[in-house]
């Protein structure tokens, strides 16, 4: 095969050269060329090694389905490996390479191996080494060096893609004659109308075919039509494929900005991802043509009939010079026609159905050797092209010599997006082909993705000859499955159509078998003596063509992945230059070293100075709830599974939540802030749920209640003081103030701020938590760092609240209320109400909830050596785990480490000796059971 | 992304929406322990048309009762709680 460009016609623009490499060689081309159309033209047959069998491949197709010229193109973090070559239009500076091949395309190493040694049939590596790791183990680098296409890019990718959403009264999906029609007919009725096309340029089949359209030649007609619906404000997106339709009408569009490894103008982005919801649907995707099934069938100059019509027709090249067409169906006659008209030989039409009445199989018999009830064999050729092909003609063998096959074994309508919206296909046994049938959404399908084949295609291009070498006739070329395996998977008992894909990969590469899942099928239903829909169709799966993840990240890499809230006092902790932890969306200091001080140093150090005297920490993200109304206690009683009714004005208490299924959800604190108003807090990671569960409370199990809900969690910014020294500071900080006692409220001003003031401790000491409306609060905490720091205060951070907090053995959300325990688990149930009206009260009474014995229970554990955090719980190492640690600290004013742990029965084991044992992390502690508060049993250091 | 028409706020992708439950598995506060068992364990998981309970959390807020298919997501019915299925 030798293809030139012919001297006129196509639409590519002759004036204006581009230049590009392919494998380090400098080629030109030009503006509406492909990469495969300018290297074609030039002469080039060779354009990549197939997946396993490192085979030598052209270009057998001129789109998207294109399973054979697949190259990597760009370089550095634009590289973009297994694209089509054939989906790619050349741009100044281009660089591609061809793919699995070593030391060079022409040499291959791994070809060598694959023509000495045998096949490698489906199944082979399972029945190879099932049962043999270690030999496994051995081959695996030998074998994933040898099989695969391209390589990733490993250098990051330096372009932007953008997100836009659109809505519109009918979406046209292909820019072929039906879907300008489409766009046409709906645009004059007013409709808001887009049309969208994956080529760059509008046409589809007319471009192809350049035949005429209403009295006018194919380009004058798309022109005009194009300039109508620009009239008519048609949004039309050109290089944009739909690759998926989702629930409700709703269509992803990826629309290619730049060529894939192109790098952008400046700013701007390199691939757009759209979300339409559209009124009306049309799909006007047009249909693939599929190979013949023949021993070669994947060698360079086989190509397929359309194609071969696309690059004389568009792009003025001629891909051979000696042709054999290869039909089930007149289509491929008019390539024959295109072929010779171009100046090419047509040495034989060979037909494999026994006639045809059509004017153009007449004209073709005039013209041309026509031969009925004929197919290929094989194609003999290799890197370097094809040579000839012998083929059986009436029983009769013939060889041809020819250095061009154009193939058509019949076309498969795309129905890919009508059966993503859950539409249903029906089987065209005359010509072999589903075409859909049902739509379940809003769409309809039109033109030649319909099922309209004007071409008397035969079913007789699905049925190779019957003397045909199995081994080399390929069904899926990308994954380099043969009929061979389809027939070994068959004869292995595998019966449904889902086994065979994953046994032989048929259908499974990046073309996701567009050219070769009917092939197959057709196999699975002849060897079974079934009809083809019988044998059932694989799942079609969005996207229709690859798709980089970068499109469907768009902007949410790197800080943009997730959103990240600063609380109000963020600027001023940034000052001090903390350490920072992420706590549900919120960046919360972690830590201030010191010096180069240590994370654990500088935690400790914090918790000694809130033991000793006093520290203050940055509570703002604090779930906060404001609940008000006559029913409001009554309602609260519904939502916190302790008492609340009983809460003085002025008073508060600790107080949990339950999941309906008795489980501990959350836990907070319970305000009386008015005679029916009382504020509620719950953690900061779990507030988004007690919002909503509030809600649900609210409006679906107490509708009657006359109550309102205000979730305050970002109006409130708040700082905890505690310490044995909080009361004298706060004293100072509020003269006019009468100090609240534990557990109570009051409301005062600190640096002419109103704030309100919840007496509470988290921490074990004297404490309280200072609020203030978030834009107020700066210096609020200024007053209380200048004169905190006087009394050799310091600000702390949630690594030492935590050691803090453990060793006091209070529970945390997340920790020890973990989604898994309830509130005799944790301890609190002597706080449930009796009444029992809460939320979770039914499902708290299953026995397996309420039973004592098999739980796992909280209790504290205590040992000379640090406790590894989350480690299991052993009597001996090795040992079945009996329980698991939540959270681990260092004594803070003692020596000595403790932790909070889950233990099997734990209540009713006090005073065991056990093992932490943490293998993963190679550690160990021996631990003693005790109860779980180290620090202050009594509570006596934050009452007055 | 399915498209849910909210009686306050009309028609409102998906995204703005939350999925709570199976109306069937809505808890009374003064429900037995048998029927919280039943209601959370043991209840109908259909393949086909289905009552549920969705939030419209990032538009108005309100509880919704949407009649949904699960195979296929049509929605065929989207009540406010108060209204009768």
């Amino acid at each position: 095969m030798t293809g030139s460009r012919t001297h006129q016609g196509g639409i590519i623009d002759r004036n204006k050269t581009i230049s590009f490499t392919f494998d380090g060689k400098r080629y030109q081309g030009h503006p509406g060329d492909t990469l495969a159309s300018a290297l074609l033209a030039q002469g080039v047959v060779l354009f990549g090694r197939s997946f396993k069998y490192h085979r030598p491949r052209g270009v057998m197709s001129a789109g998207v389905e294109e399973p054979n010229a697949l190259v990597g193109v760009g370089t550095g973090g634009r590289y973009e490996p297994n694209t089509r070559a054939t989906d790619l239009f050349i741009y100044e500076g281009l660089v591609a390479e061809s793919q699995n091949r070593w030391p060079s395309l022409s040499f291959d190493l791994g070809a060598v191996i694959g023509l000495v040694g045998r096949f490698v049939p489906a199944g082979f590596y399972y029945k190879a080494f099932l049962g043999k790791p270690g030999l496994w183990k051995f081959y695996e680098y030998f074998i994933r060096r040898a099989a695969g296409l391209g390589q990733p890019p490993v250098e990051p990718d330096p372009d932007s893609y953008e997100h836009r959403a659109a809505f519109c009264d009918v979406l046209v999906v292909g820019a072929g004659p039906a879907g300008l029609a489409a766009a046409l007919s709906a645009s004059a009725l007013g409709e808001r109308v887009m049309l969208v096309e994956q080529d760059i340029a509008l046409g589809g089949g007319l471009i192809r075919d350049a035949n005429s359209m209403e009295g006018l030649p194919a380009q004058a007609w798309i022109t005009k039509a194009l300039s109508t619906l620009t009239e008519r404000g048609v949004r039309i997106l050109n290089r944009t494929t739909a690759i998926g339709y989702w629930d409700h009408d709703l269509l992803t569009l990826a629309q290619k900005l730049v060529e894939p490894g192109q790098a952008p103008e400046d700013g701007q982005a390199a691939q757009r991802l759209w979300r339409v919801r559209a009124k009306k649907v049309v799909l006007a995707t047009g249909a693939l043509e599929r190979p013949l099934p023949f021993a070669g069938n994947d060698k360079p100059g086989v190509m397929l009939a359309q194609a071969v019509r696309t690059y004389v027709n568009r792009f003025g090249i001629t891909p051979g010079a000696k042709a054999v067409i290869a039909t089930c169906n007149d289509d491929a006659y008019k390539t024959a026609f295109a072929l010779a008209d171009a100046g090419c030989e047509i040495v034989a039409i060979l037909d494999s159905r026994s006639e045809s009445p059509s004017e153009i199989v007449k004209a073709a018999v005039a013209r041309f050797k026509v031969r009925i009830d004929a197919q290929i064999l094989e194609a003999a050729g290799g890197p370097g092209g094809l040579t000839g092909i012998t083929a059986e003609a009436g029983g009769q063998k013939l060889q041809l010599s020819c250095d061009l096959v154009a193939a058509s074994g019949g076309f498969s309508p795309v129905a890919h997006l009508h059966m993503q919206a859950g539409g249903t296909l029906s089987w065209d046994e005359a010509k072999g082909a589903f075409a859909p049938n049902t739509s379940r959404q809003n769409q309809v399908t039109v033109g030649a993705a319909s099922g309209v084949d004007e071409a008397n295609t035969s079913a007789s291009g699905l049925t190779p000859p019957k003397a045909v070498d199995t081994k080399h006739s390929f069904v899926d070329f990308q994954n380099d499955v043969t009929l061979a395996d389809i027939d070994l998977a068959w004869q292995e008992g595998y019966r449904s159509v889902e086994h065979v894909k994953r046994y032989t990969t048929l259908g499974m590469a990046t073309d996701q078998g567009k050219t070769s899942n009917i092939v197959g099928l057709a196999r699975l239903a002849a060897l079974e003596g079934r009809p083809v829909p019988q044998v059932g169709l694989t799942t079609f799966r969005p996207p229709y063509t690859p798709t980089t993840l970068g499109l469907l990240a768009g902007h949410a890499t790197g800080k943009h992945l997730a959103v990240i809230r600063r609380p109000p006092l963020f600027d001023l902790h940034t000052e001090h230059n903390p350490l920072w932890l992420p706590s549900g969306y919120w960046m919360r200091p972690r830590a201030y070293p010191r010096n180069a001080e240590t994370l654990h140093a500088a935690a400790m150090r914090e918790a000694r100075t809130v033991r000793q005297g006093v520290g203050w920490v940055d509570v703002s993200t604090l779930g906060k709830f404001e609940v008000a109304g006559p029913d409001a206690a009554a309602f609260l009683e519904r939502v916190c599974a302790t008492t609340v009714a009983k809460l003085a004005v002025g008073r508060g208490r600790y107080s949990f939540m339950l999941r309906e299924d008795g489980i501990v959800m959350d836990d907070g604190t319970v305000w009386r802030i008015g005679p029916e108003r009382y504020l509620l807090t719950s953690s900061t990671g779990g507030a988004d749920r007690m919002s909503h569960h509030l809600a649900y409370v609210r409006q679906v199990l107490a509708p009657e209640m006359r109550v309102a809900i205000a979730n305050v969690q970002e109006h409130w910014a708040g700082i905890a003081v505690a310490g044995p020294k909080a009361k004298t500071l706060l004293a100072q900080l509020a003269p006019d103030l009468d100090i609240p006692r534990h557990m109570s409220v009051a409301r005062s001003q600190i640096a002419g701020v109103p704030v309100l003031i919840l007496a509470a401790s988290y921490s074990g000491e004297r404490a309280f938590e200072i609020y203030a409306a978030g834009k107020d609060i700066v210096p609020v905490w200024q007053a209380i760092a200048t004169q905190g720091t006087d009394h050799g205060g310091c600000a702390y951070g949630l690594e030492a609240l935590e050691i803090l907090r453990i060793e006091k053995g209070h529970v945390v959300v997340g920790g020890e209320i973990d989604g898994r325990t309830t509130p005799h688990d944790l301890g609190l149930d002597r706080m449930l109400n009796p009444k029992a009206t809460y939320v979770g009260a039914p499902a708290l009474q299953r026995p397996d909830l309420q039973s004592s014995t098999g739980r796992l229970r909280m209790v504290g554990l205590e040992s000379e050596t640090p406790i590894p955090e989350g480690s299991m719980l052993v009597s001996s190492i090795p040992g079945t785990p009996q329980g698991h640690v939540t959270g681990a600290g260092q004594r803070i004013l003692e020596d000595g480490y403790v932790a909070l742990a889950f233990l099997r029965d734990g209540s009713e084991r006090l005073g065991e000796h056990l093992v932490a044992w943490s293998p993963s992390r190679g550690a160990k502690a021996p631990v003693s059971v005790v109860d779980p508060v180290f620090y202050d049993h009594e509570g006596a250091r934050y009452r007055d | 992304m399915q498209l849910i028409t909210c009686p306050h706020c009309g028609p409102r992708a998906q995204a703005e929406f939350e999925f709570d439950r199976a109306v069937e598995s809505v808890l009374a506060l003064d429900a037995t322990e048998a029927e919280a068992v039943a209601r959370l364990y043991r209840r109908e998981n259909p393949k086909g048309w289905s009552w549920e309970l969705w939030r419209h959390s990032a538009g108005c807020g309100v509880f919704l009762k949407l009649h949904r298919h699960t195979v296929t997501h049509e929605i065929a019915e989207v009540s406010l709680l108060d209204a009768a299925p």
